[in-house]
């Protein structure tokens, strides 16, 4: 992946810096809808980005393939798709794989990407969970291969992103043919030049998924503490370092989404200090472990997975964030515009203080269960 | 020694002031002379001078000029012809070429984030010294949550900034005095030193930090309990290797009772500590001294930078230190051989960088806090230091400068004439607690104010995104070795 970081950077700057769009929509009943709401609501924000980066990440999309884990690679050589391929084919089974539909589009030298459904060979080493399998062998085709790159690895799940503005990426990969119960959607704004398709949001590994708004001045930092747990961030971006940093405290370390969220954007130790003795040593133990992952400096993201989406700021509020319910629909967005624009009359329509986490979860856990073949 | 004979009054404020008698009264031509070989350049009487009349000035009158031969190192020679002994030195090394605080440069936030104004924003700057978990582990009971990780005991500083290790007996009483008051009023910590701690002092035990040392002067239970953390000291920059040297006439009445050892005898202590020959040992202290204070204080463990450091901290941390304190080359000392201390050690900078890398390396940052010391000059320095991966700063002669110190380097006299390093009733009665508090407490005051505003222009509102964040820093006439090394970039790159 270090030839692919290059691109993505080819200046050698410390990390990317971008300013963005954002946009997440789901129904809380778990009930699919089409792309033409964050579509359009991204679209209305398309000065926020400036066509050097779009992207969808769409929770439901393959009902019929929902026990598979689904790959979306993207290609830059020929040579890369056969490494793939033997790579995939010793690890998995194949179960179906084809060239991704695509249509002309107003986006920026795209690469060939391909879509495979795939269940992990048995006899996989037994400290592995199968997460943690499907993991290894991303992270192997993302850095060993060179010029080939996993863009999405979840179940019944998709990302779709690429250079170009968010309603051109969505045409390029047909959106409008896909539904799903929760979207989340980004324009990007990079200050440098047109990188490559990996580069885009949203950022995933297995059903996670990032888009974010920000520029970290504690990138220095987080990135180091990761280091520290074996991420490698090789693509020197603030959303990369956001996205380990939630697998490794819900995924490996089991925090719950509250906390961590009280993590990337911690109480002030004026506020801790104020607090019921219980909570202020909760907030303490959590501040004082888990200090190099203040995310500091402006943010505003989305992070989803099956079931849940999190909206969240930095704890001063440098980058917008507000969000809105209607019916059985929860919207955040960078902007108020946006969410009116699909929605004009809303239940509930709100600014979330900086720090403070807005969650939607589908009501019933056995939704959540259908969607993804598994128990939550 | 120049002394403007119209400007001159005869008040004689600089004989009594001057304790070398460099100036002396002469009754029978009514004016007041100098024996210009006697002089510090400590500036005391052109400080009290009522009339401005005292200049001093550098003895041109020098031997050719050399740059191998310089006239410190004929001076030297001669010195030690004369005397057939060490020669000894007191402050940090003066040398200029160990510096590389100097050579990096602090980042600012433009266009794509914010700068964060300190004055209209909250700015935190606290710090909690100590072992951290690996993870935060919870347990949910019905509703509520439950906390089930214990935490390390911590040391928690208002400001990344304590007092370094300074004995009762190098100094005086009322600088304990001040810097006790001065810790306590600001949050944070003073070390004693290897000397003790004067009972009278106990009440500010939990702003104080006791020190045991190869000498074990002043160990007994009460001390330990006494303070708020305990630190083992191996080693000092200014004099790696070597133990400390407290000559006898520095041990008075009240040095002798603090310290357990008689009036007058030279307070020797051992190069290395006796009961530690290897890491297996340090352990064994390290857990006796946890054992002795039921495991209610961190425990820190001092060392000279010296060439393996980054192995050597990593032992540490894994003999169970909850801080690893390191004291660079350019540290300061009450007395150490000359030779010593310009000559070994390696720059604290350097330290930092590789003790905090090898730690991360190795997976255990979070098991130990980092303090730096040796030569920090100013909050610039701190926040660079942080930057590179300390957690926090001790200071030393910045405090003593703060009193009115004036680095003239002859504090292994005990003839201190701000009445500082001495143990003189007389001299030190020159230092007013009260005051030297104050200036204490301005000095941590404005370099926190200091420190925030840098932050702030970085746009870090919190001292633990700086914490190791090297991205703040950049290299300015650095080697590739030396900017890999501080795991810097290039400024511009």
């Amino acid at each position: 992946m270090k030839d692919l970081g290059k691109v993505n950077n080819p200046f050698g700057d410390d990390k990317d810096f971008a300013g963005c769009s954002i946009f997440g929509m789901m129904n809380l009943e778990g009930k699919r809808f089409s792309s033409a709401d964050p579509v359009k609501a991204i679209a209305n924000m398309h000065d926020r980005g400036n066509g050097l980066g779009g992207g969808f990440a769409v929770y439901g999309i393959y009902p019929d393939f929902k026990d598979y884990f689904a790959l979306h690679i993207m290609y830059l050589s020929k040579d890369a798709k056969e490494k793939t391929d033997r790579i995939l084919a010793s690890r998995f089974h194949i179960i179906y794989d084809e060239e991704m539909q695509t249509r002309p589009a107003d986006v920026h030298d795209p690469p060939r990407v391909w879509r495979y459904f795939v269940e992990p060979k048995k006899g996989q080493p037994e400290k592995l969970t199968v997460d943690d399998y499907v993991m290894q062998a991303v992270m192997r085709i993302n850095t060993e291969t060179g010029k080939a790159f996993v863009f999405s690895s979840g179940r019944n799940m998709g990302v779709f992103k690429g250079v170009g503005f968010p309603e051109d990426v969505a045409e390029f990969f047909c959106l409008d043919e896909y539904e799903g119960y929760l979207w989340t959607v980004h324009g990007r704004f990079p200050t440098n030049t047109p990188g490559w398709w990996g580069g885009a949001h949203p950022f995933n590994i297995l059903d996670w998924t990032v888009v974010h708004n920000g520029e970290l001045s504690s990138y220095g930092i987080n990135r180091r503490y990761l280091e520290m747990y074996g991420y490698k961030c090789t693509m020197q971006t603030d959303t990369e370092v956001m996205a380990y940093a939630v697998d490794l405290l819900i995924r490996r370390q089991h925090l719950s989404v509250e906390l961590m969220a009280k993590v990337f954007a911690g109480p002030l130790w004026s506020e801790i200090d104020e607090m019921e003795p219980e909570q202020r040593r909760l907030y303490t133990v959590l501040r004082q472990t888990y200090g190099s992952l203040l995310m500091n400096g402006p943010f505003g993201f989305l992070v989803a997975h099956h079931g849940e989406m999190v909206g969240l700021t930095d704890r001063i509020k440098l980058r917008p964030l507000v969000a809105g319910t209607r019916g059985d629909f929860l919207y955040m967005s960078s902007e108020e515009a946006a969410i009116r624009l699909v929605s004009p009359t809303l239940d509930r329509f709100w600014a979330p203080r900086g720090g403070e986490p807005v969650i939607g979860r589908v009501r019933n856990p056995a939704v959540i269960e259908d969607l993804t073949g598994e128990s939550a | 020694m120049e002394r403007d004979e119209r400007r001159c009054i005869r008040c004689k404020v600089c004989v009594n002031q001057c304790t070398y008698e460099t100036h002396y009264y002469d009754s029978e031509e009514d004016v007041i002379r100098s024996k210009d070989e006697n002089c510090v350049n400590c500036q005391r009487c052109v400080t009290f001078c009522p009339t401005n009349a005292i200049v001093i000035r550098k003895n041109t009158n020098v031997n050719r000029e050399n740059v191998n031969w310089t006239a410190e190192a004929v001076r030297d020679l001669k010195k030690q012809a004369e005397s057939g002994a060490v020669i000894l030195t007191g402050m940090g090394c003066d040398k200029p070429h160990f510096t590389y605080w100097d050579r990096l440069l602090l980042n600012a936030s433009q266009v794509t984030n914010p700068s964060i104004d300190p004055l209209r924003e909250p700015m935190e700057i606290r710090t909690y010294l100590g072992a951290k978990p690996d993870k935060v582990e919870l347990e949910t009971e019905g509703s509520r949550l439950l906390l089930r990780t214990v935490l390390a005991p911590q040391l928690c500083l208002e400001t990344p900034i304590m007092f370094s290790a300074m004995s009762y007996g190098a100094v005086s009483l009322n600088v304990h005095k001040a810097l006790a008051r001065a810790a306590t009023e600001c949050g944070t910590y003073f070390n004693t030193g290897e000397g003790g701690l004067d009972q009278s002092l106990y009440k500010y035990g939990k702003h104080t930090i006791v020190q045991v040392a190869s000498g074990r002067f002043g160990v007994h239970p009460k001390y330990l309990d006494a303070g708020a953390a305990i630190e083992i000291k191996i080693g000092q920059g200014a004099k790696p290797g070597i133990g400390g040297h407290l000559p006898g006439e520095k041990v008075t009445k009240n040095v002798s009772k603090t310290r357990m050892i008689p009036i007058g005898s030279d307070a020797l202590s051992p190069a290395p500590q006796h009961d530690i020959y290897s890491i297996e040992d340090l352990r064994q202290l390290i857990y006796a001294l946890k054992e002795a204070t039921s495991y209610s204080k961190p425990i820190s463990v001092k060392i000279a930078a010296v060439h393996n450091v980054a192995a050597i901290a990593s032992g540490m941390v894994r003999a169970g230190a909850d801080i690893i304190a390191l004291d660079g080359v350019r540290g300061s000392t009450g007395a150490a051989p000359k030779v010593i201390r310009d000559n070994v050690g390696i720059p604290i900078e350097l330290a930092i960088a590789q003790v905090d890398q090898r730690l991360r390396d190795e997976g255990i940052r979070n098991r130990a806090s980092i303090v730096a010391s040796g030569g920090i000059r100013s909050s610039a320095d701190v926040v660079k230091a942080i930057a590179l991966g300390a957690d926090a700063v001790y200071v030393a002669t910045a405090a003593l400068v703060a009193m009115g110190c004036t680095v003239c380097q002859k504090c292994y006299t005990g003839k201190c004439p701000w009445g500082i390093a001495t143990s003189d009733a007389w001299i030190s009665k020159r230092l007013n607690p009260d005051i030297a508090a104050e200036r204490l407490v301005n000095l941590l005051v404005g370099w926190s104010l200091e420190i925030k505003d840098m932050m702030g222009g970085m746009g870090i509102n919190a001292i633990e995104s700086l914490r190791g964040n090297r991205l703040a820093l950049r290299g300015v006439g650095l080697t590739e070795t030396e900017l890999k090394i501080l795991g810097v970039k290039m400024a511009g790159d």
